[in-house]
């Protein structure tokens, strides 16, 4: 039997497309999280943390709805912009944005509030704006936490499995990634097939991982963990 | 002509305080700011840098950093902040520190020959020792030639003859660049070497202004030493009672007369004085 490692590659693609979203969308955020004194805080934070305790279906089922034809949003996007968000790639990439934010803006504003307040304070004192003082003091001062943001990211994406069943359905080469190939294939009771995919997702994970743990552990070895 | 006058609540380790602080600094002189700690003292450097907002103005040479309807920003104001924890960027080197405060490499070089550090400006904070850290805090802060330099303890964590040399280089660096120096400090030795002028402040007011010489000393009338300290112990010998008295950093023994040790116990804090005698000044 031939192997397809089509899923795979679209699991990669989804990943690496979210983390950069996202990377791009929660840094402004954590930044301003982690500055804030706003009495509203802890609403927002909870906002961002929902994605990790709701289950899946609960995020997929209302991602679908908001995308599809019978909701405001999704008729509107349709009728103006021509574009169906449901059941392809583009569904896939906004729905796991959702899903992975909270991965990423953790990590980064519990870097950003890790930093001690008065390099923060010695930073504008050298008459820096914020922008100046995000750029050249902070990110620079929680590479570790960087890292761990993005590779959380990209790993979560890559092991989702029930916003994506719920939002992309399963077409091969569009929206049928990884986790749920596995899943088919044991529900066609492919267990050989299951079990290549599945050690194969369990190496990349371990490896994933490994990665962040080396290179926190230098870090702090040369002593610049923040 | 700095004109201070400022009101602001803070939540403090004894309660709530009432922070209320009116001060006139002469321009180009060094204030020193003692106090207990917990009388907001940090507090007031901090709102002098921008750091925290408070009720009040400061005016420096006529122009409002804050009152009613101005808050200057403290990237917009004309002062270098020393931290008591050195607080450098860890990711720039001592050169890279010095420039991220003004591009100025002449500047920079100058004043890292004048703290002897020349030699180090390419080495990373980290791998300094805490008095070079401090010096290249206290550059940093000189960078943008500041109208009012503010130093925030920045020698207690330090040893005794590191403090010294540092003393006199902070003193030099205030001369040569005519800033106006306000340093909170806790040694009165410190105090008096370095200040024109001591702020005394006590919960949150300025009890006392004036020269070191005026505030600092403890003598008064026919009385030719003083000094405040603690009682460590109190032993009998024989007959007599003895105290044990820490006085800064040295240790003393002082015989009690019998109505001193029914007064006294350990833990009180005593003054030492003596009158009409002649004490022999010789060099160790």
């Amino acid at each position: 039997m031939e192997y397809s490692f089509e899923p795979f590659l679209l699991s990669f693609k989804l990943a690496s497309i979210v983390s950069i979203i996202l990377f791009l969308v929660a840094l402004p955020l954590a930044w301003k999280l982690s500055l804030s004194r706003s009495k509203l805080k802890p609403i927002y934070e909870a906002l961002s943390a929902l994605p990790i305790v709701l289950p899946p279906t609960v995020l997929g089922f209302y991602v679908l709805y908001a995308l599809s034809q019978n909701s405001p949003l999704g008729s509107l996007l349709e009728e103006y912009l021509g574009v169906k968000l449901v059941f392809n790639f583009y569904g896939l990439v906004i729905a796991s944005c959702i899903y992975s934010f909270p991965f990423m803006l953790q990590p980064l504003q519990s870097g950003f509030e890790s930093l001690p307040k008065s390099l923060i304070e010695a930073s504008y004192l050298c008459g820096k704006s914020n922008f100046q003082t995000l750029l050249h003091v902070a990110l620079p001062n929680i590479k570790s936490s960087l890292l761990t943001a993005i590779v959380i990211t990209f790993a979560h994406t890559i092991g989702e499995f029930g916003v994506v069943l719920m939002v992309g359905g399963s077409i091969s080469g569009e929206t049928k990634v990884a986790s749920i190939a596995i899943y088919e294939f044991v529900e066609t009771l492919d267990y050989r097939s299951a079990h290549i995919y599945s050690a194969i997702m369990v190496a990349i994970s371990f490896f994933v991982l490994l990665l962040v743990y080396v290179f926190n552990y230098k870090q702090k070895k040369i002593g610049f963990l923040r | 002509m700095i004109d201070i006058d400022i009101i602001k609540r803070l939540e403090g380790s004894n309660g709530e305080l009432k922070l209320d602080i009116k001060l006139e600094i002469k321009e180009g002189s060094f204030v020193s700011i003692l106090g207990k700690s917990g009388s907001g003292k940090t507090t007031l450097l901090r709102i002098l840098a921008g750091l925290e907002s408070s009720a009040g103005h400061i005016e420096i040479d006529g122009e409002f950093w804050l009152n009613k309807k101005i808050f200057v920003h403290p990237r917009q104001r004309s002062v270098g902040f020393v931290f008591q924890d050195y607080t450098l960027f860890p990711n720039m080197s001592v050169f890279e520190n010095l420039l991220f405060a003004k591009d100025d490499k002449k500047l920079a070089i100058s004043l890292l020959e004048m703290t002897e550090l020349d030699n180090l400006k390419d080495r990373y904070p980290l791998k300094l020792s805490g008095g070079q850290q401090q010096r290249v805090s206290i550059c940093r802060a000189l960078m943008r030639k500041p109208k009012i330099l503010l130093l925030d303890e920045p020698l207690s964590a330090l040893d005794m003859q590191m403090r010294e040399k540092l003393q006199t280089e902070i003193l030099k660096l205030h001369k040569t660049f005519g800033t106006t120096t306000i340093m909170v400090s806790h040694s009165p030795n410190e105090i008096y070497k370095m200040s024109d002028f001591v702020a005394l402040i006590e919960d949150g007011k300025v009890k006392k202004y004036g020269k070191p010489k005026d505030i600092l000393l403890k003598t008064s009338g026919s009385q030719k030493f003083s000094f405040g300290g603690r009682i460590l112990d109190i032993y009998r010998a024989d007959i007599l009672k003895i105290a044990v008295i820490a006085i800064d950093n040295q240790i003393v023994e002082i015989v009690l007369d019998s109505n001193e040790a029914e007064i006294l116990k350990i833990g009180d804090s005593v003054r030492v004085s003596t009158k009409a005698f002649s004490p022999i000044v010789s060099k160790i």
